[in-house]
């Protein structure tokens, strides 16, 4: 699973989901593993606006990334500088949790990753 | 599924579509591989960096029709989903359409084909596309598309004035290698279907507390595209 999956995606519990504290989910011990990918500029530039930067720096933070910085770059910062493209694309991408949990802060339900597959189907007691 | 049935529809489901798909998955996946002409261009519309769901996206056939866009895809079905996965640079995830992962108001579209005729009352097919149409932002669009009633030049045949919850075979060869204990070598799973008869997609958008942008036809499917409404409130 990807780093920018981790962007979209909250505690599937209907209580959770209107919290700030189900989001993002929190990794717990994850595998992580980088898949080479073939960069798009067309869509790295124009998913930044879509991407919750704050949610991405604690995500980013928590799985050992170098800290980010606190504004997302400008479409023409990436332009001009390659490596922090190439940086953005291994980072949201190329990197991806093959196995741990995702841990709700609200609920503190941990989803299992398996083979890098994430399951959200909840136990009866959290429908 | 009549509603004097004693089985609760989650396990009705659970038995008469997610079973069977968990076990044709990859048979299922082989016969899924041509987007239909409305999806396709749905998704092509769409401007580079939209970020939008596939719900029950089975083997995510519609995951490469578009790479300058995201979209997070889920499923019941985990055989299915570790196929969809491998669409570049989509993402896929197990799910259920009654609790997505997803925060509302998040997302620029959505799709769902041929999915919610999958559940089995009329309150559980509104609460899907409920679901669906609360992940969308202001402007955002959802296209749903749902087997129709009305086919009567289909192999099936069915149209106005026929039961609308159905039973429907998928027949899958077992390979001469590993026939079944009779000696046959085809094995028929039975999945669950409520048939849409005409208007009836866009009456449960407006009762999922929607409105519908544009709607029709397509080879034996009733689709729609819907927008949260917030003037409408059931
Ligand atoms: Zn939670």
């Amino acid at each position: 699973m990807k780093v920018l999956t981790l962007n979209f995606l909250t505690c599937a519990v209907k209580a959770c989901k209107s919290t700030s504290a189900a989001f993002p989910l929190h990794p717990k011990d994850c595998e992580l593993v980088s898949d080479t990918l073939e960069a798009n500029p067309k869509l790295l530039f124009n998913i930044l606006p879509r991407i919750d930067w704050n949610a991405l720096i604690i995500t980013a933070s928590e799985l050992g990334f170098p800290t980010l910085p606190p504004t997302p770059p400008t479409p023409e910062q990436l332009e001009n500088d390659p490596k922090m493209m190439q940086e953005l694309h291994t980072l949201l991408l190329e990197t991806q949790i093959s196995e741990g949990s995702l841990v709700c802060a609200n609920c503190s339900h941990e989803y299992r990753v398996k083979e890098g597959i994430a399951n959200f189907l909840l136990p009866n007691h959290l429908v | 599924m009549d509603s004097g049935s004693v089985v609760e529809p989650e396990r009705y489901e659970e038995q008469h579509v997610h079973q069977v798909y968990e076990q044709i998955a990859s048979h299922f996946s082989s016969t899924r591989y041509k987007p239909w002409p409305i999806v396709k261009s749905f998704l092509q519309s769409l401007p580079p960096g939209a970020v939008g769901l596939d719900v029950g996206c089975g083997n995510g056939k519609y995951l490469p029709v578009n790479r300058d866009v995201f979209i997070v895809g889920s499923d019941r079905s985990t055989n299915l989903v570790k196929i969809a996965s491998q669409h570049q640079p989509h993402a896929a995830v197990v799910a259920d359409t009654l609790a997505l992962p997803h925060q509302a108001g998040r997302f620029d579209f959505a799709i769902s084909i041929a999915v919610v005729h999958h559940l089995s009352t009329p309150e559980r097919r509104r609460e899907a596309i409920r679901e669906i149409l609360e992940c969308l932002n202001e402007g955002g669009r959802a296209l749903i598309y749902a087997w129709a009633l009305e086919q009567k030049d289909s192999r099936r045949g069915w149209d106005e004035g026929h039961e609308q919850d159905v039973m429907v075979p998928w027949v899958m060869k077992t390979g001469k290698k590993n026939p079944n204990e009779d000696g046959s070598t085809e094995k028929t799973f039975q999945r669950y279907y409520h048939l849409y008869r005409s208007g009836e997609l866009e009456a449960d958008i407006v009762a999922a507390g929607g409105k519908v942008v544009e709607s029709g036809y397509e080879k034996d499917n009733w689709w729609a595209i819907g927008q949260r409404d917030p003037g409408n409130k059931p």
